[in-house]
């Protein structure tokens, strides 16, 4: 198998059994980001306490590269503080699924990142006043 | 006659990408024959100049180039006086135009009936009157994907002033009879518009046998250029429109204080036109009219049937697809999903857990698959919300054909339809 291969078995993985599915009922954020131009759907739930991410969950509808890295990216995130998060950008996402991804299948791979970081900002703004 | 073997070396893209690209991605545009773009070079080597502007006879040559392209285009549709054709840049400006024109002379409580089968750029124009109190109205569709006849009879009523209809839906492949829907709005004193960007390419279309009131198309999807397309109105209705944009070429007299219009067709052509648009498209539709709109048409109900037929013999479990199974009434346009994706309400569906997709793929990883088999295909929407939610899906998967696509390639489609299915099974 090419890495490419490796990569897209890895995802469909995901996809078909998707980790961190379901919702926390002790959660202190809780965000449905939406992507309109095609209808994928990520609801996060996550639990912070002290500025870490002591657990996350999502359900969410889409695609397999929308679906796939919300999967890969909860597990990556589990343990890392508020910090280590918000350095996260859109080419470790690109890089943790490994795959060649047109300008539109980026938005798909960017949409569960763009759900958290939102989470992160709103719990940030709600414990540190805005900043 | 020639040959579709044929007809695809006239294509330069297509020859160039060979087995790289099998295009079927044929509803939102279509590649160019040699024919069009040489017309387009010829232009720019040997007849540039303003149009209408210049008393030196190269201006003089360039407008009697352009005004011959109108003329042929109207030959084309079936339209006994050029004047009846304005030059615009799609079917999105012309009726956009309509709507605006109209709008003056619409008020309160009037009307306008649609159908769910809309693509965009015939509903957002008519919301924009909205504002104004006009109602919008659509008619529905059945459960094969023809329009309900009977919803367009109740929806159309005495306060109609204007029906406007495609003549075939982009994403369900659905002929309307436009003939027959021109004749229950005239009965009921309704102005109709038909938008014809899916059959004007596709199929002969007559406007007078039709007795539609205006017609819309685009160039860039019957094998012309990009940026011109064509708003067609009987001649005393399109005069009878209140002007869209302003500026040179549509203007009689300019006073400070005040203006008066040129006729139409010049009264909607504001500004320099797309003179090479105009050319190319007269080169178009002479390649299309050597070949016979007739001879067009059998050829995309050969492939549609074709379809249909590999549909039903490879049987894909999850594969649904969409659109009239009457060949008569469908266009070479293929709507499908592996699976179907149901709408999400935000307020309640993502409770419950047990949306999960199993081994449905989601159009988008349909096409992408497709890709890597060289198909192109649309995944999407397709510009076509309201009657994409009407199916109760989030998007769909399109595989729309033209004459340089054969049942070879269908074969391929399914082909590689399989192998996405098996890949996510
Ligand atoms: C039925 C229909 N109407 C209108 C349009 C708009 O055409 P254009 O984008 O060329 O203005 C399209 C193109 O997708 C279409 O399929």
């Amino acid at each position: 198998m090419t890495d490419e291969e490796i990569s897209t078995e890895i995802l469909l993985d995901h996809y078909r059994n998707p980790h961190n599915y379901g919702q926390i009922e002790d959660a202190n954020e809780k965000l449905i980001e939406f992507n309109p131009v095609c209808g994928d759907t990520v609801q996060i739930t996550i639990r912070i306490e002290n500025d870490v991410v002591t657990d996350i969950k999502f359900i969410g509808r889409g695609c397999s590269v929308s679906q796939g890295s919300a999967s890969m990216l909860t597990d990556k995130v589990k343990g890392m503080n508020i910090g280590e998060i918000k350095k996260i950008n859109q080419e470790d996402i690109l890089n943790m699924l490994g795959l060649k991804l047109g300008p539109s299948r980026e938005k798909c791979a960017l949409l569960s990142l763009n759900a958290l970081h939102k989470c992160i900002s709103n719990h940030e703004k709600k414990t540190h006043g805005g900043n | 006659m020639l040959s579709w073997q044929q007809i695809k070396g006239d294509f330069p893209l297509l020859i160039n990408k060979g087995k790289n690209l099998i295009f079927l991605d044929n509803a939102a545009t279509t590649q160019k024959p040699k024919q069009v773009i040489d017309a387009i070079v010829d232009y720019y080597t040997n007849w540039n100049s303003n149009v209408r502007r210049g008393i030196y006879r190269l201006s003089e040559e360039a407008t009697d180039h352009y005004e011959k392209s109108r003329e042929n285009i109207s030959n084309f549709i079936g339209s006994s006086d050029p004047r009846q054709l304005a030059f615009v840049r799609n079917t999105t400006e012309a009726l956009n135009l309509l709507a605006y024109s109209m709008g003056h002379n619409l008020h309160e409580g009037d009307e306008i009936l649609l159908t769910i089968m809309e693509h965009h750029s015939n509903i957002v124009p008519w919301q924009f009157l909205q504002e104004k109190g006009v109602k919008l109205k659509f008619a529905d569709i059945n459960e094969d994907g023809t329009l309900d006849m009977e919803d367009f009879r109740n929806k159309l009523t005495r306060k109609t002033k204007v029906v406007s209809v495609t003549h075939c839906s982009n994403l369900l492949g659905t002929i309307n009879d436009a003939a027959e829907l021109a004749k229950l709005a005239h009965d009921n004193g309704s102005l109709f518009i038909l938008d014809g960007a899916q059959s004007v390419p596709h199929m002969p279309v007559d406007v007078e046998k039709l007795d539609c009131d205006f017609l819309a198309f685009s160039g860039h999807k019957m094998l012309g250029p990009m940026g011109i397309g064509v708003l067609y109105g009987k001649y005393d209705l399109l005069n009878g429109l209140p002007p869209f944009n302003g500026g040179g070429e549509m203007i009689s007299q300019v006073y400070t204080d005040h203006s008066t219009y040129a006729d139409a067709p010049e009264k909607f052509e504001a500004g320099t036109p797309n003179v090479e648009g105009a050319i190319g498209l007269s080169a178009a539709v002479d390649y299309l009219r050597n070949i016979g709109m007739d001879e067009v048409r059998s050829h995309e109900k050969d492939l549609i049937s074709y379809t249909l037929k590999k549909e039903e013999e490879h049987h894909i479990d999850i594969l649904k697809s969409y659109g009239p199974r009457d060949m008569e009434k469908r266009g070479g346009i293929y709507t499908f999903n592996l699976g179907e994706f149901n709408p999400l309400s935000m307020s309640e569906g993502l409770i419950n857990e047990q949306i999960r997709v199993g081994s449905n793929v989601h159009p988008h990883d349909v096409a992408t698959g497709l890709d890597s088999s060289n198909v192109a295909v649309r995944a999407g929407h397709h510009c076509a919300m309201p009657l994409t939610h009407r199916l109760n899906v989030v998007a769909t998967s399109r595989a729309s054909y033209y004459i340089y696509n054969s049942r070879e390639d269908v074969d391929l489609l399914f082909e590689s339809l399989e192998k996405i299915r098996r890949l996510y099974a």
